[in-house]
């Protein structure tokens, strides 16, 4: 995924000279340009050796916005969705989310959470964010459907659906990612425990991208389909910040945002019976550069109106591209995937997917329209299947001394 | 440390309110501080000059609890020169003693902490679970998870201070009670089970 960062690549030289990194320290990317802009806070000094800087990386908790979705992302998440219980209600949320507000303020720090059992756990926080997200169910059970951001309801039905239960919906998530499995791991524990209580696991899903140092960061992700996955996605700064996050309006909408968690299943058998040019034809990219079939980089405008020596265009309708496209910056989605790999069957087929997730100040107006184009004829269709589906307002962050969802329950 | 947490002043439980206006301490339960290390100040009613120590507590919780006996715990902070030595604690849910956990016939054990607990100079002094902790012992009102309790401490030298702990569900220190130096009583736990029901 490219452009959710604001921090552009920067060069093995400027960093080493920048004394973020240990001399000869060979790490560059997502961690070295998260550890600069660590650095920048004056949250953590420098380490002994790069490897151990990856750990104690710090993602901010507080603030206007939530953290996790401008987030560069991190290698591991955990989306925990909790139903809540009968009598849960407004009150009883208030006492909830100050607790998980809390596990999540001293988690994301590098501190153990209160009352914390395995309280070493809780040191290596590993850019960790937790994101609280608020389905249709908990504004009805807190009586303030009111304040649910409008476009925060279950989709349409598609012809491509195959939906199950046990990956759809919810009342509350927990959006849960670091660049280490154990500090995911372990925030998740701390935050459940805290919750039973109030609400019971409805599904998790857990996924995975590259890990840190693996690449440099701002790259665009790879699915398990070999393909880059996000390219398109609105730049930081003002296109992101008018796409992704609601601008104005009262205290429980502004620099809100919403999420739709979508779980599909790719069908690597189906997928391996392609050759190459089959496959790029049904992108419409390259899959070595990710560059549109009509371009030589990835981030090339695509040419929908190109021919070749056949008359047809280069990058067919029926491909991904081009039925996903979005000129109008205001009307893109964020893309933030992660990869999941179950345990592959007897026979040795994959169980292997994408937790899809799309962030946008309003699903209807930005969401749908591409999620329609997709359904109605997106060739990737033939290899892809939509088996979960949940949507949630990410309400806006809090500062120091404050709850997330105070201005939604407050 | 850091120790910025969501439980200011933004809500107390009824149990809390009752026990606060109940006691002249200012700052200590209205000032709106988000940071519970400092929710406990020292209480203005010390006699001037007195060489006693300052104590806070820093992270204080109360295990939730529907009845019976449950504990909180924290860290008790002593900035002074000169040891301090807690003699009781209490809060309006519950009568309240000092536990200790010794061992006992093979066993470990909770028992009253004769002669207080003492927080030396410059030092502090941990309460947790499987050591010593501020023991409710028989709760009047359900103590839900996220609920804060109001506390107050007084010490040897006679002056009190106040404290609020958040509730936090729980399912450790299902220590075995030993009250004055019998054995254990049979169908007494430290552990009440954890509070379920939010809305009870």
């Amino acid at each position: 995924m490219t452009g959710t960062s604001p921090v552009r690549p920067v060069s093995r030289r400027r960093l080493l000279t920048g004394g973020t990194l240990a001399a000869g320290g060979a790490l560059t990317g997502a961690a070295a340009i998260a550890a600069m802009r660590t650095d920048r806070g004056g949250r953590r000094a420098a380490g002994a050796t790069p490897v151990a800087r990856v750990g104690s990386l710090v993602e901010p908790f507080h603030g206007p916005r939530q953290a996790g979705v401008a987030t560069e992302p991190q290698a591991h998440a955990s989306f925990v969705s909790l139903s809540l219980r009968a009598g849960t209600d407004r009150a009883a949320l208030g006492r909830m989310l100050r607790l998980l507000t809390d596990d999540a303020a001293r988690l994301t720090q590098g501190q153990p959470a209160l009352a914390d059992t395995e309280a070493e756990l809780g040191l290596l926080p590993a850019r960790l964010t937790v994101t609280f997200g608020f389905g249709p169910g908990l504004y009805r059970a807190a009586g303030v459907d009111d304040r649910r951001p409008a476009s925060v309801a279950d989709l349409p039905a598609f012809r491509i659906d195959r939906l199950q239960p046990a990956w759809s919906g919810g009342d509350l998530l927990l959006q849960i990612c670091a660049d280490d499995a154990i500090t995911v791991a372990h925030a998740q524990r701390v935050l459940l425990k805290d919750s039973r209580p109030f609400a019971t696991v409805r599904w998790v899903q857990q996924g995975f991208r590259r890990s840190p140092g693996v690449e440099p960061g701002g790259h665009t992700q790879r699915n398990l389909f070999g393909q880059l996955d996000g390219t398109a996605n609105p730049r930081p700064g003002t296109p992101m910040d008018s796409a992704v996050f609601v601008p104005d309006g009262p205290p429980w909408l502004r620099d809100s945002t919403t999420l739709v968690v979508r779980r599909i299943s790719m069908n690597l058998e189906t997928w391996d019976l392609l050759g190459r040019t089959d496959r790029e034809l049904a992108v419409g990219r390259r899959l070595d550069t990710g560059a549109p079939l009509t371009g030589s980089a990835e981030h090339d405008e695509p040419d929908f109106a190109a021919t070749g020596p056949d008359g047809l265009t280069v990058i067919p309708d029926f491909s991904h591209l081009t039925r996903a496209h979005v000129t109008d910056d205001r009307f893109k989605i964020l893309r933030r995937p992660y990869n999941y790999d179950g345990v592959p069957n007897a026979d040795g087929h994959a169980d292997a997917g994408l937790i899809f997730t799309s962030y946008q100040a309003d699903i209807t107006r930005q969401y749908l329209p591409i999620q329609r184009r997709l359904a109605d004829r997106d060739l990737l269709n033939e290899w892809t299947t939509p088996i979960g589906s949940a949507v949630f307002a990410i309400p806006p962050g809090c500062p120091p001394g404050g709850w997330v969802g105070e201005q939604v329950l407050g | 440390m850091r120790t910025t947490s969501p439980f200011g002043s933004h809500r107390r439980s009824s149990v809390a309110l009752a026990v606060a206006a109940a006691l002249v301490a200012i700052g200590a339960t209205g000032c709106g501080s988000s940071d519970p290390s400092s929710a406990a100040q020292p209480s203005p009613s010390v006699s001037a000059g007195s060489p006693a120590g300052v104590v806070t507590i820093r992270d204080p919780w109360v295990k939730a609890a529907d009845k019976g006996m449950t504990a909180a715990f924290g860290t008790l902070v002593n900035d002074g020169d000169t040891d301090v030595t807690l003699t009781s604690a209490a809060t309006s849910a519950s009568p309240m003693e000092l536990h200790e956990m010794t061992m006992k016939d093979g066993k470990m054990v909770m028992q009253q902490k004769q002669g207080g607990i003492v927080i030396k100079a410059r030092s502090t002094h941990t309460l947790e679970p499987g050591g010593d902790h501020l023991m409710l012992m028989d709760l009047t009102t359900p103590v839900q998870a996220g609920d804060e309790l109001t506390f107050t401490l007084t010490f040897a030298d006679g002056r009190t201070q106040q404290f609020t702990a958040v509730a936090k569900p729980f399912t450790g220190a299902q220590e075995s009670y030993a009250p004055g130096h019998g054995e254990p009583m049979p169908g007494m736990s430290a552990t009440p089970e954890m509070s379920m029901s939010p809305a009870s």
